[in-house]
């Protein structure tokens, strides 16, 4: 016979494991948020992971305009998750960027980014003159756990960004729960910790009216996944309305034939040979 | 004769005196007016006082000449013109009687004139009646012999104004190890943060002064976003400050005096939590932003505000974190991706090839390498502010060319209106 005593004791571990008094949630893989097509998402086994490092690289020198998109359209598809999770706080991201990289690329533009959806008055902006400085801006708002996102935007190979560097970044992400983009712009991948590895290009759009070029489209490629398979393109599109990415009916041409999974079934079909399977 | 290297050594001096009282003027060349009202009993009276400045700065090869007196006016005639004592309360007519009129600081005809008169001491002046004074020499001079007398208090214009709340401490052997400055910083900031609690207020900006043994001045500063009252975040923005200064604070033989003052203040509200913790997520996100401007300084750390303008660089800018008005002019999200993310300012010159002057291009050259376009859309046809004199009207286009990069640029002047062979720009790149 449970007495008054055990019903209140019930109610109240009832309240504790609601999300809403619990303000640091358990970090781990569970939390992940959908990039929109389902065949990404199903590939990613669920989405990107939040409260992890992804690596974004820009594939030339003249996408640093896609990458910085990229980065903010998923910034903005983490943020709907990240505040969902947390009772519409946790909105604020810090991007740190090296100052060279506005002399190279452009300064961000806050209209710019509002297109994409993401507020720009949610955004705080942060520019140090070296990587050291970049790294450790970063690494400070990575460990704070009150942020929706950060994204560290360094310039070029510099030799403090090691695995080291990528390995604390993972682990202050996990510890704190916040969602890390790597942007990397004159960069080869390397060694690194992070749970997602990202080749983003610029990619044709679909005209609309007049041969009028449309929403923002990316090639993206799967580089490396820490837990599943790599090495797949996909032609995506940001849907500014729905604030999703979405591919293409009619798909743009692709430089090279990519591999297709099929689009339905619980269980993927046997790896092809020339896609890896990478991991630590 | 350096007087600019001077007049920096009365300023150091300035400083090394900054520990006495925190009201200090310089009187140029070569004087310094301390108002020492209510700071003489920390010393154990003002004899000490008097002897602890006149000790140490004689150790630092400093001969110093040194009175004390009700008025800022006795104190500096008595130092430069008489015997260097200490006046009691009420004494300065007695004490400065015998000083020659040169000593009130005046004009050297009116000095001559006095003369002439045989009005040769601050005491023959003082037993005359004061209007014929005034009329013959100006009332000048009256106002002087007033202040030299003690009958009229002027205080002093200090260098630095007075902060509304400051803790310090000396120490009877010098420290040098940063972890003892911050921990000396600590017990400095719980007195400090005690006071501003017992007001209601939060400091927004805060100065730690460190004293070295050898005079000189360290001041570090820190300033944050929102009104703090918290010590150890205090003393982590000071850690995160003296970890970033470009050259490191040099003991020295180490620093005996430590002073920490609240530049400035605000009224705030007594911490509240709320059950979804969302202020403590507000909280966390401004002691990031504190913590990220102390280290890489408040032009480093920005956020975007909306500007009503239309001319694309002038619609957004960006201004320092702190500080930054909340309520500035909403952002209007922009139809649907006509704005680009990464923005040129200046816009960057490109040479194009058009098919007829006033179309869009259908190739450019951009830093050396050439875009073949493939899509076009405008012109969105900009024009200057029109009471701005030098603007021109731009057309803008979105480009994309082959490889699918989409790129925003704009013709500078309407052809064959504003300007013969208009020149085109790109401004901007769409992700």
């Amino acid at each position: 016979m449970p007495t008054e005593l055990d019903r209140l004791r019930a109610k109240l571990s009832a309240f504790a494991r609601h999300p809403m008094h619990d303000p640091v949630p358990s970090p781990g893989g569970e939390r992940k948020t959908g990039l929109g097509p389902a065949d990404l998402d199903r590939f990613l086994e669920g989405g990107l992971g939040r409260g992890a490092l992804h690596e974004i690289f820009a594939a030339g020198p003249l996408d640093a305009g896609a990458a910085a998109g990229f980065a903010a359209a998923l910034t903005r598809r983490v943020l709907d998750d990240a505040s969902a999770e947390k009772n519409g706080t946790d909105k604020t991201v810090v991007w740190v960027r090296q100052a060279f990289v506005n002399v190279e690329a452009g300064s961000l533009y806050g209209p710019g980014l509002a297109g994409l959806g993401l507020d720009p008055a949610d955004l705080v902006l942060v520019e140090a003159k070296d990587p050291l400085g970049v790294l450790k801006a970063g690494l400070e708002a990575a460990r704070c756990s009150a942020l929706g996102a950060v994204v560290i935007e360094p310039w070029g190979a510099p030799k403090v960004l090691d695995f080291t560097a990528s390995r604390r970044l993972a682990l202050a992400a996990s510890e704190a729960g916040t969602t890390v983009l790597l942007l990397r712009l004159q960069a080869e991948p390397q060694q690194s910790a992070a749970e997602t590895r990202w080749r983003v290009a610029a990619g044709p759009s679909r005209p609309l009216a007049a041969n009028a070029p449309g929403a923002a489209a990316f090639t993206i490629e799967l580089l490396r996944h820490r837990t599943g398979p790599a090495g797949r393109r996909w032609h995506l599109e940001w849907d500014h309305g729905q604030c999703l990415f979405t591919q293409p009916a009619r798909r743009a041409p692709l430089p090279r034939p990519v591999v297709s999974l099929p689009q339905r079934g619980s269980h993927p079909a046997p790896l092809p040979a020339e896609r890896t399977r990478t991991g630590t | 004769m350096d007087r600019a290297a001077d007049a920096a050594f009365l300023e150091r001096i300035a400083d090394f005196c900054d520990r006495y009282t925190p009201l200090v003027a310089l009187d140029p060349p070569d004087g310094l007016i301390l108002d020492i009202t209510g700071c003489a009993h920390l010393l154990n009276g003002e004899d000490r006082l008097h002897a602890d400045i006149k000790k140490r700065l004689a150790a630092l090869g400093i001969t110093v000449r040194a009175s004390i007196a009700g008025t800022p006016e006795a104190a500096k005639a008595l130092a430069r013109f008489g015997r260097e004592r200490i006046v009691p309360a009420g004494g300065e007519p007695d004490a400065v009687a015998p000083l020659p009129a040169a000593a009130l600081d005046l004009a050297p005809q009116t000095v001559q004139a006095l003369s002439r008169a045989g009005l040769k001491t601050v005491g023959a002046l003082a037993e005359r009646p004061r209007p014929p004074l005034a009329a013959r020499f100006g009332a000048d001079l009256v106002a002087r012999l007033a202040g030299v007398l003690g009958e009229r208090d002027l205080r002093i214009t200090p260098r630095r104004p007075m902060p509304p709340t400051m803790a310090e401490r000396s120490f009877a052997e010098p420290i040098g190890l940063e972890a003892d400055m911050l921990e000396a910083l600590r017990s400095l900031a719980s007195h400090v943060c005690g006071s501003l609690e017992t007001r209601g207020e939060g400091g927004r900006s805060f100065e730690a002064a460190f004293f070295r043994t050898d005079g000189r001045v360290f001041r570090i500063g820190i300033e944050t976003v929102e009104p703090q009252r918290d010590p150890a975040v205090l003393i982590r923005l000071f850690r995160e400050r003296l970890g970033a200064l470009p050259d490191p604070l040099d003991p020295g033989f180490g620093f005996d005096f430590i002073r920490l003052a609240v530049i400035a203040s605000e009224p705030a509200a007594m911490p509240q939590t709320s059950l979804d913790g969302s202020e403590a997520a507000e909280q966390e996100v401004s002691d990031l932003i504190d913590r990220l401007i102390a280290r890489f300084g408040r032009d480093a750390v920005r956020r975007f505000v909306a500007v009503d303008s239309h001319i694309p660089e002038l619609a957004a800018r960006t201004v320092p974190a702190l500080g930054a008005a909340e309520d500035g002019t909403p952002w209007i999200p922009p139809e649907a991706q006509s704005r680009p993310i990464h923005l040129f300012d200046p816009p960057q010159p490109i040479e194009t090839l058009a098919e007829v002057p006033d179309g869009p291009p259908l190739r450019f050259r951009w830093r050396r390498a050439m875009h073949d376009i493939a899509r076009a859309e405008g012109p969105e046809r900009i024009a200057a502010e029109w009471w701005r004199a030098d603007g021109l009207t731009r057309d803008y286009y979105r480009v994309e060319d082959g490889a699918g990069r989409r790129y925003w640029v704009f013709r500078e002047g309407l052809y064959g209106l504003e300007a013969e062979r208009p020149r085109w720009f790109l401004h901007g790149i769409f992700p």
